[in-house]
């Protein structure tokens, strides 16, 4: 017997271009994006949010939750959860303080300590949840409250206050301000958060689409015993992406640190949830598999058009968490549908 | 089920000393005496089989005959309580199904071959793809793996038109080709197929069986292990009976046809009482 003649199913539609845009997870965020910035330029009461200011405006607040929200996004695309992301941004910030105010270590030193925590708590995560085999929302809860618990205790041990203050005191204090809190193109003052934003997208994009390793995250999160089947490492997968994650709180405290010359030792909580609710709109499934670096981006600018635009509209800004509410309830809504459809109605 | 021997014609079960003597090449795979056991409980009872490269061998058995447990010794998941795994030849123990791939032994498992939502070629190359650039900052060579994935498949009689579908939309004898396409590309010697149409209906089956023997016919030793004789027949060149954990009857292609096949696995004598039983005419 021959190799016999390929045949072509006539059934099979070519896919057009059109369901392959579809299948892109970021389309939905993308409309959402594009209808939520259409809102607040019509609805802006100043004059500045479609202006290079009010860009400037929302893009920091953007990039405060991007700069998490990706990495959260790589690890829910690889079927996990990151709950402790939020407070540890506040741990960092105040370790970071601490080590600069109260043992005199110098800005630079501190910050890479800061990192070497991060890390170290990242995995404790990632090793937790891949030995007792318990979901991860349960694992990094349990860290969430625990971090909580620190950061108001030690705090107040050490300082006897909620706070840690004084940063700007400390020896290299300028040159961190300068990579970590200053801000570029003169009358607009983006802030350099816009920037680290960037980069983290940039970078989790190409590794995501680009490098073996994104393959493997999208295995483990889509099939992990497929994955185990083929010679993925899924444990040593999972752990750097919490590790990943981590670091990535630690970047956000320490920009926050040196932005404020301060930190509160209630930072962070309850910011985990912004983190997801951007990689969710951004088209991430929370069962894993499927997502982008891009889309949560977009999520990440979506919520910061919203916490701008509903000021700068002049509404009372109370009402923010309920339209992060109904877009996050809209996004995935959205996302499921056209997901659906050009899945071709399977998961 | 008593002895199985087929009224009629009766085929000559072959004993192993005649399937020695017939087969001059070494065997890419052969299992000599093994048992395994889990506690008290004697899962598999002396087995002697030989894969020879280039040939279907299919393994056929009822529920509980102890097809898992074989398959799960023969790809390295159970190692074998006592007797002895011969690679080519040399006896070998594998410690994980890793190491097994690593001497060519290749499984495709019914469900858990391929990730539903990733495409084509990313599941083609998942866990070995290629990469290009400098130490250090390596980048997937997609352009080489979506090249090489279509004209792996296209050698292989599928002709997917957009690979960068997932994999999840293409039919389960679609899926069952990628996944034994990969199997042959990465090297396999031998392929372990775990009941591969078990879930198909009978095109599906059809082009699944299809695939067995082109991988066949490209060198490789495929085990087949099926509750279907009529798919066995079509495509094996030996077949084990394997039964209560024990191989009760051993065929050459040559010397057996379908019906003998048939109601050795069914039982002969069960399946005319069953027949019999049901009023069926026959």
């Amino acid at each position: 017997m021959t190799t016999p003649p390929a045949k072509v199913d006539e059934r099979i539609v070519q896919a057009s271009r059109l369901t392959r845009l579809l299948r892109r997870p970021e389309l939905g965020a993308l409309i959402g994006a594009v209808v939520v910035y259409t809102l607040f330029a019509v609805s802006d009461r100043t004059g500045t949010f479609a202006t290079i200011t009010g860009t400037a405006n929302w893009t920091d607040a953007a990039s405060v939750v991007g700069i998490v929200a990706i990495p959260v996004a790589l690890l829910m695309i690889a079927g996990e959860f990151d709950l402790s992301s939020g407070v540890l941004v506040g741990s960092s910030g105040l370790l970071c303080g601490m080590l600069a105010t109260q043992y005199h270590l110098g800005i630079w030193p501190s910050i890479i300590l800061t990192f070497v925590f991060a890390a170290a708590i990242g995995l404790i995560n990632g090793w937790l949840v891949m030995l007792t085999g318990l979901p991860s929302f349960i694992v990094t809860l349990a860290m969430f409250f625990s971090l909580r618990g620190i950061n108001l205790g030690l705090t107040k041990v050490l300082t006897d206050t909620v706070r840690v203050a004084g940063v700007d005191k400390a020896d290299g204090f300028a040159s961190a301000q300068a990579v970590f809190a200053s801000t570029f193109w003169a009358p607009y003052n983006f802030k350099i958060a816009v920037i680290w934003w960037l980069v983290v997208t940039v970078i989790a994009t190409f590794v995501l689409t680009k490098t073996r390793f994104g393959n493997w995250i999208y295995a483990v999160g889509g099939d992990s015993n497929a994955a185990r089947n083929t010679g993925v490492p899924v444990r040593r997968t999972k752990i750097t992406l919490f590790v990943t994650t981590s670091l990535a709180a630690a970047l956000l405290g320490v920009i926050d640190v040196i932005r404020f010359k301060s930190m509160q030792a209630g930072q962070g909580v309850g910011e985990e949830f912004t983190y997801i609710i951007a990689a969710v709109v951004g088209g991430c499934l929370l069962t894993g598999g499927f997502g982008s670096a891009i889309g949560a981006t977009i999520g990440a600018s979506i919520i910061g058009m919203a916490f701008i635009g509903i000021a700068f509209a002049g509404w009372n800004t109370d009402w923010t968490f309920l339209f992060l509410g109904v877009i996050l309830f809209a996004a995935v809504l959205v996302n499921t549908f056209i997901g659906r459809r050009a899945q071709g109605a399977k998961k | 089920m008593t002895d199985t021997q087929p009224t009629g014609s009766t085929p000559t079960p072959s004993t192993p000393q005649a399937a020695t003597a017939t087969a001059t090449v070494v065997p890419a795979l052969q299992l000599k005496n093994v048992s395994k056991s889990f506690g008290s409980v004697l899962a598999l009872r002396d087995i002697s089989l030989h894969v020879d490269p280039g040939t279907v061998t299919c393994v056929l058995g009822d529920n509980g005959a102890g097809k898992s447990t074989l398959i799960k010794i023969l790809s390295g998941v159970h190692q074998p309580s006592s007797g002895e795994l011969l690679v080519k030849g040399q006896a070998r123990t594998f410690a994980s199904p890793r190491e097994a791939l690593g001497a060519g032994i290749a499984t495709v498992y019914q469900d858990l071959a391929t990730v539903p939502l990733m495409s084509v070629w990313r599941n083609f190359f998942l866990g070995n793809e290629p990469q290009r650039g400098i130490r250090g900052l390596k980048f997937l060579d997609s352009a080489k793996a979506r090249e090489t994935c279509r004209a792996e498949l296209l050698a292989m009689g599928i002709d997917l038109r957009d690979l960068e579908q997932p994999i999840g939309t293409l039919s389960g004898g679609e899926r069952q080709a990628v996944a034994i396409a990969r199997a042959v590309y990465f090297g396999a010697e031998v392929l372990i197929l775990d009941e591969p149409t078990s879930a198909l209906g009978v095109k599906q089956s059809g082009v699944v069986l299809k695939y067995i023997r082109q991988a066949k016919e490209r060198g490789i030793g495929v085990v087949f292990i099926t509750h279907n004789p009529h798919h066995a027949h079509m495509v094996g060149d030996r077949f084990y009976l394997l039964n209560r954990g024990a191989l009760t009857n051993e065929f050459e292609k040559a010397t057996v046809t379908r019906e003998q096949l048939v109601k050795a696995m069914a039982g002969g004598a069960e399946l005319e009482a069953l027949a019999h039983e049901l009023g069926a005419d026959r």
